[in-house]
């Protein structure tokens, strides 16, 4: 199983680094924003999946990263780690600031906020002119330097490079954090929060972290974004965009990351064939393809509301177990 | 400061607010009691809009046809999003999202296939179409019957859910589903009644409010959004603090931007923080108790 | 010397029923001390507030004659509550031994162990030696949702044991226990070392009379009796009240 993963992750990354000389200048610079929702998709299912805190408002530390990459480019250096950096502190900032809001919040309930938090971003990012361009974005932003002393990346080609080396060292990060105590953390936050209190863990400070990495990771695809396409408007954060990345993390098996990464890749790139294939249709037969999915993905099919605290008694053995969506606010 | 230049704005609050509250009511009530975050919720809305704007010429009988079919459509919409979801009712709340989402993209783009990409213009009844003398405004007559209607509606809703078998149950449903499910009455049934009802209060917000927030392609977002907004503030399950929650949001959206035109989302971001922080701490003291 | 445990005049209502009305009670060092009473007599309640999962309306708790009444659960447990509940709660995706890990990190934390290495390794050494107790070695790497009703049992007492607890609340560990396991459960907590007082809510009143030293009947909320075993057997009150509705 495990070799099974190893080989799959690998054949993918193969794929990705020869994707370029494989399609035109226009598929590379589609795949290469896609490859940046990818990233997004890492921070939605390290919450969702793993620390069981459904989210449907990445979208928000995603804008916020986009802009701050953005304005960091034009302003401060032309170097991506720089601006990776000022885009991640952005995102994380922005999960930071909408704490209150999400941490007493679970299962339908933070569904809930996270959505309406990545929804009033995107009306913030359209009304404050000033910053933002309103809504219709920044352009002509400066091409970006991968490192200092190194030439801009002025093809689609390298700027796809580029984000797809980003996307898979933060991934690879990601997915090394989960293996210490960290990982074990927020698995066990999932499958019984009260349990974790009674052990004496800090939960809301777990719970914070994770939201505030996700906002961080969130932000850095941000910065991505405005590389691989050199310009940034709310139409990139929009509402259909939270639900793709739910429908490639529920796709890729919530609790894996690199699954969740593989599963937003192939849903939008999904979507991105089907509005070239059929302009005036995309969005009904993209529709049907949601209800579609919800009826026939296994890993949804067996997600389950978990009671707080398990099982009543354990028979032997449980397929699948899938993400607690705890209901309800709690203290 | 003068007060003067601010009453139109404030007007139009209350007449927005009470149009959020009918159109969150039906979210509070899919929320509340089937525990089902519907995504599909401001597509219902957007129905009643574009049945208004394709129905109504002008004349009353008009507009009592067009709130006939309005509901009548969006009241079966909200059916059919429930009998999809039965299927996957066992499913969490991800595949539930999903789903309803599915449904709002699809519903939407039918919506726009058939009455096209605009913004198609609504014809209040002529005897509303003129303006009356508030406090020596000028102000839209239809708006100031609208506020009349949709505050008669409120007070409706207020009593069928305190008064009326329906609404007993409704209200245990919110407090602990399983005891109503004890009560020998299917969730199935509970899921199609109430999405059905939430499309009907959905539908009627959209023929009626059709002059306010008129029907459009970002209607179904912008109407879900505030909803959520108001669901959030108001306190996930209370149909007075939904009022309230629903009031402010209007005048936040009408007299904030008059005011502080810039300053109108922050706006809207510090009351939801504002308010879950305080009522983090009000419900660890109250929750922990029960 | 300060009890280990006081409880002071606890008084809980959910809305208009009065769960607990003016408990007192008092757990020393070391002691084994059981709560008994028909349903509904406010055991559990009782641990709740103990636990911090449950804040009463009125009354003090304090432990080693510290205020804790406004400490949250995870506080208190990091001041050596430990806890096992009425259904066995452990962590389902992880592996028996990872459950212990997890829950002795905090111990492992307090033990001014800051470098996260050896901070594991101090927890992992933890969840080894309890692992062993319990007897579940061999299932260490055996993710704890396959496991059957009694080897939960037995890794919630060793998660709860992870934490080092001076005070240990079990509620009603021997439900639903075959007779085998609850004569190891019997075994174990008898062997249980003297550092660790035990506050035991039980409907079986042989494990209860074998096990504790001192025994606190509750009924409709509030103290029935306390006294040993021998007072309490044969208290006339209790024997009433035992008669008109016992489990």
């Amino acid at each position: 199983m495990r070799a099974l993963r190893m080989a799959v992750g690998a054949g993918v990354l193969v794929g990705l680094v020869a994707a370029p000389w494989a399609v035109d200048d226009y598929t590379v610079s589609l795949l290469a924003r896609t490859l940046a929702l990818g990233l997004v998709a890492v921070g939605v299912a390290l919450l969702t999946g793993v620390a069981g805190l459904p989210t449907l408002g990445q979208t928000a530390p995603y804008a916020a990263g986009a802009y701050a990459g953005a304005l960091a480019g034009g302003q401060l250096s032309d170097v991506g780690p720089v601006q990776l950096l000022v885009a991640a502190a952005a995102g994380a900032a922005l999960a930071a600031v909408t704490l209150p809001l999400v941490l007493p919040a679970r299962g339908v309930v933070l569904l809930m906020i996270t959505l309406a938090i990545g929804e009033l971003a995107v009306v913030l990012a359209g009304r404050w002119t000033a910053v933002t361009g309103g809504t219709d974005g920044l352009a002509g932003i400066a091409a970006t330097r991968p490192l200092w002393g190194l030439p801009v990346l002025a093809t689609d080609r390298s700027r796809y490079l580029y984000t797809l080396v980003v996307v898979a060292v933060l991934t690879g990060l990601v997915l090394l954090v989960l293996r210490t105590r960290a990982g074990l953390l927020l698995r066990a936050g999932r499958d019984d929060e009260a349990r974790l209190r009674a052990s004496g863990h800090r939960v809301p400070a777990q719970v914070a972290g994770v939201h505030v990495g996700a906002g961080a990771i969130a932000g850095a695809a941000g910065s991505l974004l405005v590389t691989a396409q050199q310009y940034v408007s709310p139409a990139d954060f929009g509402f259909d965009t939270s639900a793709l990345l739910l429908l490639g993390v529920v796709v890729g098996g919530t609790a894996s990351v690199g699954g969740a990464l593989i599963g937003a890749v192939l849903v939008v790139a999904a979507r991105d064939w089907l509005f070239g294939a059929l302009p005036g249709q995309a969005p009904l037969v993209l529709g049907l393809a949601f209800v579609v999915a919800a009826h026939l993905l296994p890993t949804a099919r067996s997600a389950r509301p978990a009671t707080r605290r398990g099982r009543a008694s354990a028979p032997a053995a449980h397929p699948a177990r899938r993400p607690a969506a705890m209901t309800g606010v709690r203290p | 400061m003068p007060v003067d230049p601010y009453v139109v704005p404030a007007l139009d609050g209350v007449a927005y607010g009470l149009l959020v509250f009918v159109a969150a009511a039906g979210l509070v009530l899919c929320f509340g009691v089937a525990g089902i975050l519907n995504l599909a919720h401001g597509t219902l809305f957007a129905v009643g809009g574009y049945t208004a704007a394709a129905l109504l010429d002008g004349s009353w009988p008009s507009l009592a046809l067009a709130l006939a079919v309005g509901v009548a459509a969006a009241t079966a919409a909200g059916a059919l999003v429930a009998v999809l979801l039965t299927r996957v009712a066992a499913a969490g709340h991800l595949t539930q999202a999903l789903l309803t989402f599915g449904v709002a993209l699809a519903g939407g783009s039918l919506l726009v296939a058939a009455f096209g990409p605009d913004d198609p213009p609504v014809r209040v009844p002529a005897a509303l179409d003129g303006s009356v003398a508030v406090a020596g405004h000028r102000y839209a007559a239809y708006r100031l019957v609208f506020i009349v209607v949709a505050a008669v509606l409120a007070g409706l809703l207020h009593l069928v859910v305190r008064r009326t078998r329906a609404g007993m149950l409704v209200r245990a449903a919110v407090d602990d589903a399983e005891m109503v499910a004890t009560l020998g009455v299917s969730p199935a049934a509970v899921r199609v009644g109430v999405l059905a009802a939430a499309g009907a209060l959905a539908g009627a917000a959209g023929v009626l409010g059709a002059p306010i927030i008129g029907p459009g392609p970002d209607t179904a977002d912008a109407v879900l959004l505030l909803s959520l907004v108001v669901v959030v503030l108001g306190g996930l399950g209370s149909t007075t603090g939904t009022l309230l929650a629903a009031l402010a949001v209007g005048q936040i959206q009408t007299l904030g931007v008059a005011l502080a035109p810039s300053a109108a989302p922050f706006l809207l971001f510090a009351a939801m923080a504002v308010v879950l922080a305080v009522r983090a701490r009000g419900l660890a003291t109250t929750r922990t108790a029960t | 010397m300060t009890p280990l445990l006081t409880a002071e005049a606890i008084t809980v209502r959910y809305g208009s029923l009065t769960a607990l009305d003016a408990v007192d009670l008092q757990v020393p060092l070391g002691q084994r001390h059981a709560l008994i009473g028909p349903n509904g007599a406010g055991k559990t309640t009782l641990l709740d507030v103990v636990a911090g999962a449950a804040r009463p309306v009125d009354g003090r708790i304090r432990l080693a004659g510290r205020d804790v009444t406004r400490l949250g659960p995870a506080a208190r447990a990091r001041r050596g509550v430990g806890r096992i509940h009425q259904r066995p709660a452990v962590w389902d995706s992880l592996t028996a031994r990872e459950n212990v890990l997890v829950a002795a990190l905090p111990r492992a934390e307090r033990a001014g162990r800051w470098y996260p290495s050896a901070r594991r390794r101090a927890a992992g050494r933890t969840a080894d030696t309890l692992l062993d107790r319990v007897g579940l070695t061999d299932l260490a790497a055996v993710p704890a949702g396959q496991f059957a009703h009694g080897q939960r049992r037995q890794l919630e007492i060793a998660v709860a044991l992870a934490g080092q607890p001076r005070l240990l609340l079990l509620d009603e560990p021997a439900a639903g226990l075959s007779a085998v396991e609850v004569g190891w459960l019997a075994e174990f907590l008898r062997g249980l070392p003297r550092a660790v007082a035990v506050l035991l809510v039980e409907h079986r009143l042989d494990l209860v009379y074998a096990l504790c030293d001192t025994v606190t009947v509750l009924r409709d909320g509030r103290t029935l009796a306390t006294g040993s075993p021998a007072e309490i057997r044969a208290s006339v009150p209790v024997r009433q009240a035992y008669a008109e509705g016992v489990t």
